[in-house]
């Protein structure tokens, strides 16, 4: 009677299941399968009939598309921008909020602000701010006496990525800044309260006790910082459209620009793989090293 | 023994579980009437209201569905090729080469016995340019059947836009804008003495880069030498590539371009344009309809863009400016093009270009339209477009011409480096192509 109970629980677990499961089979495992299938085809999206390719697009990518590469680049670059800046940013914001300043209920939701904006609306302020003939960012210079700095931001070789960049990054710290106040407010205050009787002062307790505690939350915030960042597009759409140039192109806009600019859908999935296990690498290697720091 | 019991029934279980669930999927409702899948967000009431006028005169209802913008629209309608899901009617965004592949997928119909029926009446009522966008040529290079695939349902066709009033204030004729590269160049350095920005247009989405330059190529080199290019006997090498390249940087270096134009968009350039923030603007005839309702007191002309050459005459870009096809595949084929027959009527088209400020596709429309829409007509039959060639660049070459072009004003180029990095691509794809074949 008990076996036959048990029986009946553990199949009615699995029923309850079965319908997530086919959801996930249908839009997230069947794609990814389907995604490898077509990049060793060439087939433009349209025709019912696709060529095989073998790794050709493979090839290409890795060995004859200059292109592709300085796009990783510029993902690249943005990421250790915000991996810096923004975070440093977000982390110094979140210890100021957690030390229990005035006002800081009003903080977290002003900084949470800008995370909660689209890509597209983010664009569209920051083009404004960044704007040749009447930005913001102009108009400051010239009242502070740097006229001779002022440019179109977005449309000079030198500035577009940089100021890309720096836009995301207004975008993104909220989501560190939140993530870290999490992982501060779990540390337990009477560890502070100890090291305070030991004699140890704010700097020494930051050192040798939240850095340390604070490990895997800047595993994860490091992470999704990549991840976000790397996988950027709205805004460059937004800001620059990937120009002047191929100067703020991105991996993602490369890969949608293979898609539908020039029908080539094997060619950017196979574009897709290798950006994916780009990232997958990046996300292993730093899942080691901070293992490695947390043992020291 | 239990573990593969256990299994077997699991796995019943899923399959049961999907089988119901696809059981259960309720079949969709056949949808009565034709319907339609656009993209052109201005044309919304006008469509709604035509598609009332059906109904009550045919009694055969109109489903015009939107889908905007027109990245979202063309992802839509490939996703639908894919799955056969395509409606009646629909529009085809992006170059001939993907026109090609829908109509050898067999999605589009073929409207040839149609348009030239009874002494070509239907065909006949088309501005033979807009009709040229939807036509295959005999030996045409993607292998499709010759005829054609498509409806136009309006025309464009895109030149250069100038302010009379700050023309005016910069000391010149607004009646005589400039007609030759001489005069345009002495005329924006006047207006720029005048600290008036002379050129604004959306550089940013390089379609618009890709446009004003192949005028230029067809005013330098003339038609024969730009296909011949195409088709890779001529490389982008050659001095009149470079002569087209080089009209950019002195657009540059003379510091006739409004800021940031390498990654403006068209919207933010026509709102430049039409809030008397550049004397000159490199638009479509769409831009009418935009300006008017931006600045209606916006007092400006139509003019080609400014020759360089004698030579050959200056080409510029247009044609059909939206077309809609009609679904092979449909059951309702026949009341489709009975709709989009009566959709192109003088009546109907009449309606669409003063409710919408388009220029009509029927050219026998043109009796309500604004003076600077009759400007645009005028030069209709200089009309060129990429679709009407009879070979297709590769995209990837166009892609590096635009985005090469980017890099000439940005001053980060030479015209002769952005010749060889074009014509290195060339060569990559017709390698590429010969190793396919």
């Amino acid at each position: 009677m008990v076996a036959k109970a048990r029986v009946k629980t553990f199949f009615g677990n699995y029923l309850f299941v079965l319908p997530a499961l086919g959801m996930f089979l249908t839009f997230s495992v069947y794609p990814f399968f389907k995604v490898f299938q077509l990049s060793v085809y060439q087939w433009d999206g349209v025709m019912p009939t696709m060529k095989f390719v073998a790794f050709s697009h493979f090839k290409d990518i890795l060995f004859r598309n200059p292109i592709w590469w300085k796009s990783v680049w510029h993902g690249v670059y943005i990421t250790l921008l915000a991996l810096t800046f923004q975070n440093c940013l977000a982390f110094t914001l979140a210890l100021l909020v957690d030390r229990g300043i005035k006002g800081r209920k009003i903080y977290r939701v002003i900084f949470y602000l800008p995370p909660i904006l689209s890509g597209i609306v983010v664009g569209l302020i920051w083009n404004w701010i960044y704007n040749g003939d009447y930005g913001l960012l102009n108009y400051a210079l010239k009242s502070l006496g740097l006229a001779s700095i002022q440019r179109a931001w977005l449309a000079e070789p030198k500035t577009a990525l940089t100021s890309v960049a720096i836009a995301h990054m207004w975008q993104g710290f909220g989501w560190g800044f939140i993530i870290l106040l999490a992982g501060l407010q779990n540390i337990p205050r009477e560890l502070y309260e100890a090291a305070r009787v030991d004699g140890a002062n704010t700097w020494q307790a930051l050192r040798r006790i939240t850095i340390p505690l604070m490990v895997p939350v800047f595993v994860l915030v490091s992470i999704l910082t990549i991840l976000g960042c790397m996988q950027i597009y709205a805004l460059i759409v937004a800001t620059t459209g990937g120009g002047p140039g191929y100067h703020t192109e991105v991996p993602v806009t490369r890969v949608i620009s293979s898609m539908l600019g020039q029908s080539q859908f094997g060619y950017a999935c196979a574009m897709g793989i290798v950006f994916g296990l780009l990232l997958l690498t990046v996300s292993m290697i730093q899942i080691r090293i901070s293992r490695r720091i947390k043992q020291e | 023994m239990r573990k593969r019991v256990v299994f077997l029934f699991c796995v019943s279980v899923f399959l049961s579980c999907i089988i119901g669930f696809i059981g259960c999927v309720r079949k969709p409702e056949k949808v009565t009437g034709i319907t339609v899948w656009y993209w052109m967000t201005d044309r919304q009431d006008a469509f709604i209201e035509l598609a009332e006028i059906y109904e009550k005169e045919k009694g055969i209802k109109i489903n015009f569905e939107l889908y905007a913008p027109s990245d979202a629209y063309t992802q839509k309608v490939m996703a639908a090729a894919q799955t056969n899901t395509l409606p009646d009617v629909y529009g085809i965004l992006g170059e001939k080469r993907v026109f090609a592949s829908f109509i050898k997928a067999g999605h589009v119909a073929d409207l040839t016995e149609e348009m030239d029926a009874e002494n070509g009446k239907w065909g006949g009522v088309f501005f033979s340019k807009a009709l040229d966008v939807n036509r295959f040529l005999p030996d045409n290079q993607f292998g499709v059947k010759p005829g054609i695939y498509g409806v136009p349902i309006d025309v464009t066709n895109i030149q250069v836009l100038y302010n009379k009033a700050l023309f005016r204030r910069a000391g010149l004729d607004p009646d005589r804008p400039p007609s030759t590269w001489k005069e345009f160049i002495e005329a924006g350095e006047m207006l720029r003495a005048a600290g008036i920005p002379v050129l604004v247009s959306g550089w940013g989405e390089i379609w618009l880069i890709d446009c004003f330059a192949s005028n230029y190529a067809f005013n330098i080199m003339g038609e024969e030498k730009v296909i011949a290019t195409i088709r890779g006997d001529v490389p982008y090498t050659d001095p009149d590539w470079i002569r087209v390249f080089t009209i950019f940087k002195q657009l540059s270096e003379k510091g006739l371009l409004a800021q940031g134009v390498v990654t403006m968009v068209n919207k933010i350039a026509e709102q430049i344009f039409a809030n008397e923030r550049a004397a000159f603007s490199f638009n479509g005839s769409w831009c009418v309809n935009v300006y008017k309702g931006m600045n209606p007191a916006l007092e400006y002309g139509a003019m080609l863009p400014p020759k360089i050459s004698e030579e050959h005459p200056m080409a510029i870009w247009g044609g059909a400016g939206s077309s809609f096809m009609v679904n092979a595949k449909s059951e309702n084929r026949r009341d489709a093009m009975e709709f989009l027959k009566w959709l192109t009527d003088t009546k109907q088209q009449v309606f669409l270009a003063k409710s919408t400020q388009n220029l009509p596709s029927n050219k026998y429309s043109l009796t309500e339209i604004p003076p600077i829409l009759a400007q645009f007509v005028d030069d209709m039959d200089r009309t060129t477009h990429p679709s009407i060639l009879p070979v297709a660049e590769f995209p990837g070459v166009t892609e590096a011409l635009d985005k090469g072009i980017q890099s000439i004003i940005t001053g980060e180029k030479t015209p002769e480096q952005v010749a060889k990095e074009v014509q290195n691509v060339k060569e990559k794809e017709m390698k590429s192509q010969r190793l396919a074949r």
